[in-house]
């Protein structure tokens, strides 16, 4: 794990509303940051290469090109057999997204999360029944949950500070 | 709304190429018009109106989740009728980044993000005081999955 100084968090924060699209972009975020355009590369290269960010690039919005199917399939698997199932899932293409989470009983029994998006909701199924067939999942206690609104979809802030300002 | 078929074959080009591994370089736009046989100029043209069209988001990072700052995923149940001002009560709140209806009895999931633990739970008993309903809480433990995008 690296370590975070300030720095690193106010560019993360101001990469949060996305790079401008300008000629030179660096620059012109690390300007009111006091970072010189080779001092924000470098910075984004080591969080990169540190697993800070993720991903550095063009964020799509799938919803507006027909990608409407949106479940998150949940199940109850037993603590010791989680992680290696969590793997066999994230292993499907399909699979946008796989995690365990912390259950709050009695409210939510459900461990493990898999995101699959897609543009019918019967092929989602599918893909879904498919998962409890191959990884072993069915006689879990599980539940399918579609998406049906999306009210809100933007960037992760950070700080209170900033996130009041905006 | 955008269907996808109204992209242009250069859109899904970009589009796929360029959801990661963004040039780290002073002129990115002008390496990825290079790699695209476009000119810069042309290059921010399309993504502008890339972004008008509501296809893309920003050009951005996504950041791993409690790497910086903390986050955790919440959900109400909410009475049908009362939906979309509840969500709007959560939506209006600066640390919540996504917020979702769902078909479940637990109809609102949002995910929190904020500057550390304590300050995640501030907002959450702001939301319970604001609505009257318990959020629940459900914070990642273990992600099995490497976030590459999303192939079009």
């Amino acid at each position: 794990m690296i370590e975070i100084d300030d720095k690193d968090h106010q560019l993360l924060t101001r990469l949060a509303d996305g790079l401008p699209l300008v000629p030179r972009p660096y620059a012109e975020i690390g300007g009111p940051l006091d970072l010189s355009e080779g001092e924000v590369i470098a910075r984004l290269r080591r969080l990169l290469a540190g697993g800070v960010i993720r991903r550095l690039g063009l964020i799509v919005r799938h919803h507006e090109l027909g990608y409407r199917a949106n479940a998150m399939a949940v199940w109850d698997v037993p603590d010791d057999k989680v992680d290696a199932l969590g793997a066999k899932l994230a292993a499907y293409d399909f699979v946008t997204l796989c995690y365990r989470r912390r259950r709050q009983l009695p409210h939510w029994p459900y461990n493990l999360f898999a995101m699959v998006h897609g543009k019918a909701r019967a092929r989602v199924l599918t893909q879904i029944d498919q998962l409890n067939d191959q990884v072993g999942l069915r006689a879990l206690p599980r539940q399918v949950l579609f998406s049906n609104k999306r009210y809100k979809q933007s960037a992760a802030r950070f700080g209170t500070g900033l996130a009041k300002a905006g | 709304m955008v269907p996808a078929q109204s992209l242009s074959r250069q859109e899904t080009d970009l589009l796929n190429r360029y959801q990661r591994d963004f040039p780290l370089e002073p002129r990115p736009f002008a390496a990825m018009a290079k790699a695209m046989a476009m000119n810069e100029d042309d290059m921010l043209a399309m993504l502008a109106d890339l972004q008008d069209r509501g296809v893309l988001g920003r050009v951005g990072a996504t950041v791993r989740p409690n790497r910086a700052g903390a986050s955790t995923l919440a959900a109400l149940a909410v009475p049908p009728a009362r939906l979309d001002s509840v969500a709007g009560q959560v939506s209006a709140m600066a640390a919540v980044n996504h917020n979702y209806a769902r078909e479940h009895e637990y109809n609102l999931w949002f995910v929190l993000t904020a500057a550390d633990n304590a300050e995640l739970d501030r907002v959450l008993t702001e939301i319970r005081v604001a609505t009257g309903l318990l959020p629940i809480k459900l914070p990642l433990e273990a992600e099995y999955h490497i976030d590459l995008g999303f192939p079009l």
